[in-house]
């Protein structure tokens, strides 16, 4: 991922942050600039919690290029306590039966160890819950 | 050392990674026919996405929820490591942008081999104490390197603690003192582009450890007019199970004083975050009025001591964030020495 | 609007081609639809392509395939709608002739792809999907097809083994396909032992990594009379589209995309519904697709697409053929030029020279591109 646009994405990527409409109050996760149900360009950065549940799952055993010092990982899409749903790799899977409705939450991992030019590319994944209040 | 303003933790927040290597596995590869006592059980070693930005942020976003503020509020954030992802660019910007600190905030990173995090720690109540700031974040996190086959492979562990420190009316623990010990010993070094440390063996103990640790100790106790009696917990930095054991009984602690904070067993020694989480775990079973007595230890070399007292509002706020003993049970054990070293990236692929 | 009829196709056989590089392989394929027509008459062509500029370093392809073919100064574009790019470059010269902007057009598709290692391809196709969102986090496009089949099972209670018929259609009819790439049939059993690519998907699910290229050869129906193969009109042509992030979907197992550009399409050639189509390409890139596409066409209720195939009701002699010159599966998928492949295998059935799955009194023939995972679907009705 070229380097200035890492940075354009690093609070949705860090911290799952997406935006709202403030004409019509849909949530949205990515972020969008424009409102596609009002076409508003008045939209606002709404910080998503990072809980939701397992919608789907899978496993990428053939990594895309950049992907590989990670791979083989597991990948979801996640349903967010907000209501967007999120593609997203899954972590901290290892030994665990993942089963579709299981609750989840968003943690900041390193997405990709080294781009073409050598810095680090974090961002949300998401883990089975851990267990224990919070 | 006292502060003008009374200072203390408002928010604690531990974190250690899941994947674990029982130490026999690296005594059946480089020790195999060896009847020696393993010094740890096992150690914690950062996920294949981990290091010590992503764990920082979680221990950090758990002492947030503990001291129920806005990140926006944090004028400092600063993290105390020997092991940055970049050897230039500050772990600390990361960490305060994925929190939601940026921008009106300070930060840094803070290198003193074990002791950075306890540095971050002195600095944020200083911080605080002097009036400059309302909320100030200091971490001590760690993926401690160390060369395979050596005597530390078995207890270089990943893992830390987040500390927020505020005014004392929101304190779940009151600072009522702190101070700094510190010498030029060579005890265990790593220069630039080398990629493991190195240690003086038997030198880091006497003259490194404990007599960092006892001057420190000895030099607030005396301010304070306090002895080890005085205090219902004692955490130090934990390198193994041994150095704790003798430290503790050097001083007059007794081995009920250290148990809640010892956690080297099960998760080695987390260098730069060690002290550090073995405080969030006694934190994790204080009661309101607890006397705890804190003490790191650094190479190169040097000591801070604490003295906390636990408030009230730490029964309120515990639950807010996973206990360190969740993280500990939270636990995938790494069956085969190769996968350590990939985890822990000592396969050199170029 | 003029109406549009199809006089000519070529195509290249589907293989992993070393010795031909991309500028050859579509020259070759509309050098074959016009020698097809018995023309040399192209005013424009239109390129269906996907990867070209990312495994090739090469852009601006249309003019080099147009200099390659000999067509030089005639107009030649590039279009490019991900996995969709051949049906589109179909689009392209249908509205060009429908327009009355150009008389004679061809429309080809060109995919070179087997200059690369998987991982480079897998980054490839993954520019399909949203760059950003699932491409910048390591979600490949064969991960994404994997979370709706394994969505699929789990809402429908469907197993693996249901999508088994999809595989084992395709290859069946691969055999008798002398350009398809996989000319040997598969039992149920090579399908339940096949290696997992991302879970649920196996290899067996979805279509490999080729080199193809087709072509088509379009002219406005009044003028296609004095040319000596039999005209097949073009009764609708369609695109509609959809979010490119399959998460920003209301529900990710309705393609929205492919049920409007179906719908539209048979509106357009004047049909009461899927139940008129005598055949039906559809994008059968993974197996799952397959299903979607059943269900978001018309063909199946939702939850329902597994069960047509499972019944038969999918091979050349069922009442919904699908892949009947073997599809993307055992065809190949060669991903910019599928689209065209699968409109000119139409023609093949139309005309009745579709050889032993030939579909009996094929009248109506649908084909049906989609690109990304289901953002964008062009849907092509022919008529004999």
């Amino acid at each position: 991922m070229q380097l200035p646009r890492y940075h354009r994405l690093r609070r949705s990527f860090y911290r799952l942050e997406g935006t709202r409409c403030n004409r019509c109050d849909r949530l949205f996760f990515p972020g969008r600039r424009i409102c596609p149900d009002c076409r508003s360009q008045d939209v606002e950065p709404y910080q998503f919690r990072g809980r939701g549940t397992l919608y789907s799952f899978t496993n990428v055993q053939q990594p895309p290029r950049g992907f590989g010092s990670i791979g083989p990982y597991a990948v979801g899409m996640v349903r967010l306590e907000e209501g967007p749903l999120v593609t997203s790799q899954l972590t901290d899977v290892d030994g665990v039966d993942l089963v579709i409705g299981m609750e989840v939450e968003m943690v900041t991992r390193k997405i990709q160890d080294s781009s073409e030019h050598g810095y680090i590319v974090y961002g949300y994944k998401f883990r089975p819950l851990l267990t224990g209040a919070r | 050392m006292k502060t003008e303003r009374a200072v203390g933790i408002v928010g604690y927040g531990a974190y250690v990674p899941r994947p674990r290597l029982p130490a026999k596995r690296i005594a059946e590869t480089w020790l195999p026919s060896s009847s020696r006592p393993l010094p740890v059980r096992e150690k914690s070693v950062p996920g294949i996405d981990e290091d010590t930005v992503t764990m920082s942020i979680e221990a950090a976003r758990n002492a947030l929820s503990r001291a129920a503020i806005d990140p926006s509020e944090l004028r400092a954030v600063w993290v105390g490591t020997e092991s940055k992802p970049y050897a230039v660019k500050p772990t600390s910007t990361i960490v305060a942008e994925a929190i939601g600190a940026t921008p009106n905030v300070s930060a840094a990173d803070m290198e003193f081999a074990c002791k950075a995090g306890s540095e971050a720690m002195q600095t944020a109540v200083a911080y605080v104490g002097s009036g400059m700031a309302d909320y100030a974040l200091a971490i001590g996190m760690d993926a401690a390197q160390s060369k395979p086959g050596d005597a530390l492979e078995y207890t270089a562990a990943a893992g830390g603690a987040a500390y927020v420190f505020g005014p004392a009316d929101r304190a779940l623990a009151l600072v009522e003192a702190s101070n700094s010990y510190v010498t030029d010993t060579p005890d265990f070094f790593r220069r630039q582009h080398m990629h493991y440390p190195e240690h003086g063996h038997r030198f880091t103990g006497e003259p490194a450890y404990f007599t960092h640790i006892q001057g420190a100790t000895q030099e607030i106790m005396s301010e304070l007019g306090r002895e080890a009696a005085d205090y219902r917990w004692a955490v130090f930095h934990q390198p193994n199970p041994k150095f704790v054991h003798r430290i503790t009984k050097l001083l007059g602690f007794t081995p009920e004083q250290v148990k809640p904070g010892m956690v080297v067993e099960e998760v080695g020694n987390t260098y730069a975050g060690s002290s550090l989480l073995g405080l969030a775990a006694v934190l994790d079973v204080a009661a309101p009025g607890d006397r705890i007595f804190f003490c790191s230890y650094g190479s190169g070399a040097g000591s801070d001591a604490f003295s906390l007292v636990a408030t009230e509002r730490l029964i309120s706020m515990r639950d807010a964030a996973p206990r360190v003993r969740q993280y500990l049970s939270h636990r995938y054990e790494i069956r085969e020495y190769g996968h350590y070293l990939r985890h822990a990236r000592k396969i050199r692929m170029h | 609007m003029r109406d549009v009829g199809i006089i000519g196709i070529g195509q290249v056989p589907i293989s992993e081609h070393w010795d031909l590089c991309l500028r050859d392989l579509g020259a070759l394929a509309a050098l074959r639809a016009l020698e097809d027509a018995g023309t040399d008459r192209a005013d424009a062509i239109f390129v269906g392509n996907m990867l070209a500029g990312e495994l090739s370093g090469q852009e601006n392809l249309a003019t080099l395939i147009a200099d390659s073919a000999g067509f030089l100064p005639i107009e030649a574009l590039r279009i490019e709608a991900a996995c969709a790019a051949g049906g589109a470059a179909v689009r392209a010269a249908y509205t060009a002739v429908a327009s009355g902007a150009h008389d004679f057009v061809l429309a080809i598709g060109v995919e070179k792809m087997t200059d690369h290692l998987t991982d480079g391809i897998t980054s490839a196709l993954a520019t399909a999907a949203d760059a950003d969102y699932e491409a910048g986090h390591g979600v490949s496009f064969v991960a994404l097809n994997a979370l709706l089949m394994r969505r699929y099972m789990h809402e429908y209670g469907s197993t693996h083994e249901d999508f088994a018929a999809f595989s084992i259609n395709s290859h069946e009819n691969a055999v008798h396909n002398p350009n398809a790439m996989y000319r040997m049939p598969i039992t149920a059993e090579d399908y339940a032992t096949s290696t997992v690519v991302s879970d649920p998907i196996t290899i067996l699910d979805s279509a490999a990594i080729c080199d193809g290229a087709a072509a088509l050869l379009l002219c406005p129906m009044d003028q296609a009379a004095a040319f000596p193969r039999q005209t097949i009109e073009i009764a609708a042509s369609t695109v509609a589209t959809d979010t490119l992030g399959l998460a920003e979907r209301p529900d990710p197992l309705h393609w929205g995309a492919i049920d409007v550009s179906s719908h539209h399409a048979y509106e357009q050639a004047g049909l009461a519904g899927p139940a008129d189509i005598d055949l039906y390409e559809a994008h059968d890139a993974f197996t799952i697709v397959s299903a979607l596409s059943l269900e978001a066409a018309g063909f199946a209720r939702r939850g329902e697409g597994v069960t047509l195939a499972r019944e038969g009701r999918i091979a050349p002699d069922g009442d919904v053929p699908m892949s009947t010159l073997g599809g993307l599966k055992g065809r190949g998928h060669p991903i910019g030029a599928s689209g065209v492949y699968q409109v000119l295998e139409v023609v093949q059935q139309l005309r009745g020279e579709a050889g032993p799955t030939q579909v009996k009194n094929a009248k109506v023939g649908m084909a049906q591109s989609v690109g990304g995972s289901g953002s964008v679907a062009v849907t092509h009705i022919l008529k004999n």
